[in-house]
């Protein structure tokens, strides 16, 4: 007799399944990869001063929408698409056979990863291409960009798990948590410089992890004379670091304790 | 050893008892069905079964597990049941081999995927997407789910809901295939018919205790309960109750010339006699 896969081996096939999947689905990949440019092109035609030497609105911009790819791909899609499998039932299924529940999370990790890949290739090159986007030169901001990427990808998946019981409904999915995602992105100096926002708002923007995310990605793609312009005067990267770690190890826990697989 | 064990199990949501103290046991590879009306505590005995649900109370082994706490055997009970559940369905993005190549995955020692396709008559559909399927075609993908693990023990719910009378006939004998090759096998259904034809013994089930264990044909009495002789005489349809209907046919044969008209011989169906077990439990 044969032995049962090992959880890492079905994560593995399970992350290939869900990226198959996601891929046959036309309209929601041209809209997820495609929406951030869209956005970009939007923004960056309404605002176009250069908010400090040498920066311009558009270059602030792509940081925030960055890390609202994370955001978006990750919790977001992971928030509303989990209730709707639970509601059809394909996850009651999936417990009823030796697959655990750790294949499970590492497929949807797998599925966030890679579609934020591609949509981070498509709005930088936009970006590049046809809105006059300054690229990092240094080889350490692309590692910290790296390292950005990997920390909010996971945080966002498991946040995205963990936030799936709360809709009632695959249906009512989408209303209950776009409106958070809105708020987050208002708050986290995503469409506005986050400086110019009322204290309180910086505040509360300050206890999620988009805020962090957003203010890495601007220690990337912004001049290192700018972080003097940011709140704490630094981009205050070791702390970046530390708070998106603790979201990911909370989420991960809350993710484990909450996650159903099935209504009742 | 039994496959499935179950003694005074209790179940109550709130202040509903939806199994109120059933026993059962299963024997390696027999067909067992449960029958019952909705909300008798079928679905919750089965869910129970399958690991699904908890319990109040009671003991519950299947296949030596308790499904409640199996902890770390889990995954290796999980390997040897197969399940089919009521209703699922997804956003069958997938094709019908690519679903179940992948389920066959998650098994130690899986059937072959084409086979499995085969076995449920899914060939032509092979390689279509899911959200092409008709209903009864979806179903039969449920089915092929459920046995793609080679599962020792394989629990159907309501298997042959939405399929044509030929489809029913192709799943019947794909069942029978399995019993012989050892699967032991717990069915719920609604269709009488189906129990008939393919389960051992059947349980009838109702307010969430045990009526009767029978095997189909025994099951309220049935062997042995009056036949009903039925013909036409003078333009008039007319019939008689009796345990002896061969002397009846016999004694009544000289009155006519040659055919008694429409003589028919009847016992009651086991949907008859259902319907009386559960009318009487109702009372």
């Amino acid at each position: 007799m044969n032995k049962i896969p090992s959880a890492l081996n079905l994560g593995l096939r399970r992350g290939a399944l869900e990226i198959k999947q996601f891929t046959r689905q036309r309209e929601s990949v041209v809209f997820t990869l495609l929406f951030p440019l869209i956005l970009l092109a939007i923004f960056g035609s309404v605002f176009k001063d250069t908010i400090a030497p040498g920066v311009t609105f558009s270059q602030y911009f792509v940081a925030g929408m960055v890390a609202s790819g994370l955001v978006n791909s990750g919790f977001q899609q992971l928030a509303i698409t989990i209730p709707m499998e639970r509601d059809y039932g394909s996850l009651k299924r999936l417990r009823g056979t030796p697959m655990p529940v750790a294949s499970y999370f590492i497929g949807k990790a797998l599925l966030v990863f890679v579609s934020m890949i591609l949509q981070v290739i498509l709005l930088l090159a936009g970006g590049y291409f046809f809105f006059g986007l300054n690229m990092p030169a240094d080889i350490s901001k692309w590692l910290t960009f790296t390292w950005l990427i990997i920390l909010g990808t996971a945080s966002s998946t498991v946040l995205g798990i963990a936030f799936s019981c709360v809709p009632k409904s695959g249906r009512g999915a989408s209303a209950v948590v776009s409106p958070v995602v809105i708020v987050l992105q208002f708050f986290s100096g995503v469409f506005f410089i986050f400086t110019q926002l009322p204290t309180w708002m910086q505040q509360v923007a300050a206890i999620f992890p988009l805020k962090w995310l957003t203010q890495g990605m601007r220690s990337v793609f912004l001049p290192d004379s700018f972080a003097a312009s940011e709140v704490a005067k630094s981009w205050e990267t070791g702390k970046t670091f530390i708070i998106l770690l603790a979201w990911l190890i909370a989420g991960f826990f809350i993710s484990l304790r909450t996650f159903k697989w099935s209504r009742d | 050893m039994n496959v499935i064990e179950v003694a005074g199990l209790r179940k109550s949501y709130g202040d509903l008892e939806a199994v109120r103290g059933i026993d059962l046991s299963i024997t390696k590879g027999e067909i067992f069905s449960l029958l019952g009306p909705n909300g008798a505590g079928k679905t919750t005995t089965v869910e129970i079964l399958e690991g699904f649900r908890t319990r109040n109370a009671g003991e519950v082994k299947v296949l030596g597990f308790d499904p409640a706490t199996q902890g770390h055997a889990s995954r290796e009970w999980r390997n040897r049941i197969g399940i089919v559940l009521q209703s699922t369905s997804d956003a069958g993005d997938l094709t019908v081999y690519e679903t179940i190549s992948h389920f066959a995955g998650y098994y130690s020692n899986p059937r072959n995927a084409d086979e499995v396709i085969q076995a449920v008559g899914l060939e032509e559909k092979s390689k279509e997407l899911i959200r092409s399927l008709s209903g009864g075609q979806r179903r039969r993908l449920d089915v092929a789910l459920g046995i793609v693990g080679n599962p020792e023990l394989l629990f159907l719910d309501e298997p042959t809901t939405g399929f044509d009378p030929e489809a029913r006939r192709a799943f019947w004998s794909l069942i029978n295939n399995l019993r012989n090759d050892g699967t032991t096998i717990l069915l719920t259904t609604h269709y009488l018919d189906e129990a008939e034809a393919l389960a051992d013994r059947v349980a009838v089930i109702n307010h969430g205790q045990i009526i009767e264990v029978s095997t189909p044909d025994h099951l309220g009495g049935r062997s042995s309960s009056m036949a009903t002789v039925t013909w036409r005489e003078n333009g008039e349809l007319k019939s008689i109750e009796t345990q002896n209907p061969t002397a009846l046919v016999s004694s009544m044969s000289p009155q006519f010339a040659g055919e008694i008209p429409e003589l028919s011989i009847t016992r009651p169906s086991l949907e008859d006699i259902y319907l009386k077990m559960i009318g009487h439990a109702n009372e």
